[in-house]
């Protein structure tokens, strides 16, 4: 990772959250919780109002032209910022590895490396940038993690969950057989492929099952969700959330698919 | 046939939008293959030779092999006495190669050795073997008048006679005694690298022993 | 072999639907992916190694015209002859040929990937000659006529109660009656059987891992030496490979041998691996009188120099598929052609075109876990991305995705109006899902609650609107 523009400790971090179009339509917690940990680590956080989406769906389609469109517009709405952070693996990972490669005008290109070297996903910024150990939360519960591709084999975020999980009072953790196989989201894939996408969620849940947790984390809404819906047809009792919310101490809310009823 | 030749071959040169290669970049490839480059080395064989040695065993024997580690005089004596451990009939077809015929067969009665290349009808073959590689517990032959290659592919038993200084650590190492040997233009017309009886693992992933080539592969490692 | 990659949603529906292949696909699924695991775990020069056959074989791809021009050199100084295929049918026509020039009635086969490409077995049945599979799971496969499901293990979609079925349907003729149970016995049984035709057999037909420009050598990797009887026994060998199966040097080799093993199988390294250079020489006691090698382009020479080169770096050892939860959840044979898995999806289009083959590349999730084992650092995701690039070019991708990605990509450009739209959104599917914080069904998103719930958003806005109203 490149050196941010201030090295210095003298002023927090300037950090832009990308909100990840799932959370801002449907988990928006996973947001408030990710500012919470930011903050407590010591940034300031802002977040900037054009945004949208990185841009994965069209650019796994095969169109480049709009994935440039919206890497443009993504470019220029988190300029200047220390770091942008995503609360998704597959977001962080878009921004930091795919966008580079998506201009052939040098002057975009460079843009988009300047941004590609100053964006991460949220685990791996509180642990590998800010040197965060420990969180000061507490969660009642026996918990099992699911590692999503994207965070995983692009960013490599494995340990750092897991790190910040350690110390979060009453947490047990209790690691599934396969939390690296994908558990069949991939986008568009889990609607043009319902029946493999099916075939693969149903392992994981079994996976999930066989652990004995109450709780399935991670540190990406579309997978959580993938999963909860699968869980919650089976009839599972286990409760789904995004890492962030159990590290920030939001743990005792509605979890994924449960009714809110309103608890704060 | 010269058409599709250069079908192919234009093809290439089109797509990698130069012509037939000349100059610096014909030097460097020429280059290369006179002096191959070696890959990363691998440590686990480089050792000194009695641990060499051991580690061939070792291996060998991981992969299904069974080794007898013996002296030259006891060779004749170790082949007659596997035979009957396995309950096998006490005779065998041997490699014509003078190397064998230099141990003393003389004090096996019992033992029945034909000399000549193998046939359907053979159970038991005897070879020695060019070489052998530690790290992995390969034994390595190559074909000639000395060694028909039938004799590593046709027999339920194979018995292998390795002289300990033709172990070697890596493949790389038998590549080099094969062109000293031979030279890189003459290769024999067959090198076989063997290690351990043949198998197969295609019912049910589970591996199962003697699919086409030998079931039983025994390995004696002959000091000097 | 004839494609059937055009149907491939019906063929996933099979697939999901038989017992038997997932019965397969549970033990695949974990057998291989472990061994590996562990034989890369053994070898601390792995990755080092990983590197460096990757960089071997872009070098061997950037002078493939040079290295195949050197191996035909040695072959032919040794006595041996190079043939150059542009086309399959090419390929056929000189195989049928050669097969023919010796009277051949009977051809023993090792498995060969291209030989199915080219649907040789046809052709040659066609001429009247019997090709005989002699790797077991192809043996397996042929007498049951189904096409392998697997680059390595042909048959690895069958369960041993299968094989039972099939060997007494096929050798109770032959004077073996009894169904067996025992794996040993299965394999046994195959070997007698196939041992006499070994011994009868006028041809031998291999494929190659590698041809080795610096001997003009053929390299060919087995577990079971099928392989080395069908080149030894026969009177004649013949070699039937792809162009980008040249490398330089036994050296070369020797890192991607290492590789190839412990990817493929988790073993150090396979049972046998043989070079062989020529025809018999003056002297041997055994061996073939001719030696051809058949070099088959197929649409090969056209993928170098674009963005898809990188997929002829490939040493078909099977790990993508192996490793892939797509492959693990549909077997190799819902793909519907020659090669499975990732590779598959990559291949199949740039050899029988992207019009027939779309779904292959477009039924992945991106996991990336192919990539992240690939021996020679393949990067499959992306490649399948250019597959979907050049079908939205051409315009191939369906309608209905069409218009979705259309409507989509017009509010997203417009963030203004994507966030007033999805908070309407946002708000009604909360109001409407308030009750059970999910939906069980949803209009416009069928796909998804075929099989699972829909998780309602929570009351309170969206992220911007709740975030907005925190700031002000």
């Amino acid at each position: 990772m490149s050196q941010s523009p201030s090295a210095s400790s003298s002023r927090p971090r300037r950090v832009a959250l990308f909100v990840t179009c799932l959370v801002d339509l449907f988990r928006p917690a996973v947001g408030f919780a990710a500012v919470k940990l930011l903050e407590e680590a010591g940034c300031t956080v802002e977040v900037p109002p054009l945004q949208v989406c990185c841009g994965q769906p069209a650019y796994n389609s095969g169109d480049r032209a709009t994935t440039r469109a919206i890497a443009a517009q993504v470019i220029d709405a988190f300029e200047g910022y220390d770091a942008v952070v995503a609360p998704s693996g597959s977001c962080g990972g878009m921004l930091s590895h795919h966008y580079p490669g998506l201009f052939d005008d040098p002057a975009m290109k460079a843009r988009a490396e300047n941004l590609a070297s100053r964006s991460y996903e949220l685990m791996a910024f509180l642990v590998d940038v800010l040197g965060v150990t420990k969180v000061a939360a507490q969660y009642d519960g026996r918990v099992t993690y699911h590692d999503s591709c994207s965070g995983l084999r692009e960013l490599g975020v494995k340990q750092q969950p897991r790190r910040l999980l350690a110390s979060v009072g009453g947490l047990k953790l209790s690691e599934m057989k396969s939390p690296e196989v994908c558990c069949g989201f991939g986008g568009t894939f889990c609607v043009k492929y319902p029946e493999i996408s099916n075939a693969m969620v149903s392992e994981k849940s079994a996976d999930i099952a066989a652990t004995g947790a109450d709780t399935l984390l991670a540190g990406d809404l579309g997978c959580l969700m993938n999963m909860a819906g699968k869980l919650q047809r089976e009839g599972s009792a286990v409760r789904v959330r995004h890492v962030a919310e159990v590290l920030a101490g939001m743990g005792d809310q509605a979890s994924i698919g449960e009714p809110d009823l309103g608890k704060r | 046939m010269n058409e599709a030749r250069l079908q192919i071959l234009n093809g290439i040169r089109r797509s990698l939008q130069r012509g037939e290669l000349s100059g610096d970049a014909l030097k460097a490839v020429e280059a290369r293959l006179a002096e191959p480059p070696r890959g990363p080395a691998v440590a686990r064989a480089a050792l000194a030779q009695p641990d060499k040695v051991a580690l061939f065993c070792q291996w060998a024997e991981a992969n299904n092999a069974t080794v007898a580690r013996v002296a030259p005089a006891e060779v004749a004596a170790e082949v007659s006495a596997y035979l009957a451990r396995n309950n096998l009939p006490a005779e065998a077809v041997i490699a014509p190669s003078p190397q064998l015929a230099g141990y003393d067969w003389s004090n096996q009665k019992m033992l029945s050795l034909r000399r000549g290349r193998g046939e359907g009808s053979d159970h038991v073959s005897i070879t020695g073997a060019f070489a052998a590689i530690a790290e992995t517990g390969t034994v390595v032959m190559a074909s000639g008048p000395e060694h028909p290659v039938t004799l590593n592919l046709l027999p339920d038993t194979h018995i292998v006679v390795l002289r300990e200084s033709d172990i070697v650590g890596g493949y790389e190492e038998v590549w080099e005694r094969l062109r000293a040997r031979y030279g890189k233009d003459r290769m024999p017309r067959t090198v076989n690298t063997i290690t351990g009886p043949s198998r197969t693992g295609d019912i049910e992933q589970a591996m199962e022993l003697g699919a086409h080539g030998p079931r039983r592969m025994h390995v004696l490692v002959v000091r000097e | 072999m004839e494609s059937t990659a055009h149907d491939f949603k019906d063929n996933v529906d099979a697939a999901l639907a038989d017992p038997n292949l997932q019965d397969s696909l549970s033990k695949l699924k974990v057998g291989f992916s472990e061994r590996r695991r562990q034989a890369a775990e053994r070898l601390p020069e792995f990755e080092a190694l990983r590197d460096r056959a990757r960089d071997i074989k872009n070098h061997a791809l950037a002078n493939l015209d040079f290295y195949l021009e050197e191996f035909e050199r040695k072959v032919t100084a040794l006595g041996g002859h190079v043939h150059w295929a542009p086309t399959a049918e090419d390929a056929r026509r000189i195989i049928g040929e050669l097969c023919q020039s010796m009277g051949a009635r009977t051809v023993a086969k090792s498995k060969s990937m291209v030989a199915e490409e080219i649907a040789l077995n046809e052709h040659l049945e066609a001429l009247g000659i019997a090709p005989i599979e002699t790797d077991l799971g192809e043996y397996i496969i042929q007498l049951r006529h189904e096409p392998p499901s697997h680059i390595i293990a042909p048959a690895v979609h069958l369960t041993k109660a299968q094989v039972a079925d099939t060997f007494l349907e096929h050798h109770s003729k032959l004077g073996f009656t009894k169904r067996l149970t025992e794996r040993n016995d299965l394999v046994a049984e195959a070997r007698y059987v196939l041992r006499q035709k070994f011994l009868d057999a006028d041809v031998g037909l291999t494929g190659a891992n590698f041809l080795v420009a610096e001997t003009g050598s053929s390299m060919l990797v087995t577990n079971e030496g099928n392989a080395d009887l069908s080149n030894t026994l026969p009177r004649m060998h013949i070699v039937l490979a792809s162009i980008e199966k040249v490398i330089p040097t036994l050296e070369d080799a020797a890192v991607l041998l290492r590789v190839l093993a412990r990817s493929a199988t988790g073993q150090e390294s396979s049972a046998y691996t043989t070079l062989n250079t020529g025809p018999k020489r003056p002297g041997d006691l055994d061996g073939p009188e001719h030696y051809h090698v058949v070099i088959l382009d197929n649409g090969r020479s056209a993928v170098l120099g674009t963005e898809m080169q990188d997929m002829l770096r490939c040493i078909r050892c099977g790990a993508c598929m192996n490793h892939c939860p797509v492959y693990g959840a549909i077997g190799g044979h819902a793909y519907g052609w020659v090669y499975p898995g990732p590779i598959g999806a990559v291949l199949t289009p740039q050899l029988i075109g992207v019009e027939e083959a779309g779904n292959l590349p477009n039924a992945s999730t991106f996991c990336g876990r192919c990539e992240s084992v690939c021996p020679v650092r393949i990067p499959l995701p992306s490649l399948m991305r250019h597959w979907r690039e050049r079908e939205f070019e051409r315009h191939l991708t369906p309608k209905a995705v069409r218009q979705g990605l259309a409507l989509w990509s017009f509010l997203a450009r417009r963030p203004r109006l994507y966030h007033r739209l999805t908070g309407l959104a946002n708000r009604m599917l909360a109001l409407f899902g308030r009750a059970q914080g999910r939906y069980q069904t949803l209009p416009l998103a069928g796909g998804w609650t075929r099989f699972r719930d829909f998780p309602a958003p929570p009351p309170g806005g969206t992220f911007h609107a709740q975030w907005r109203g925190r700031q002000s």
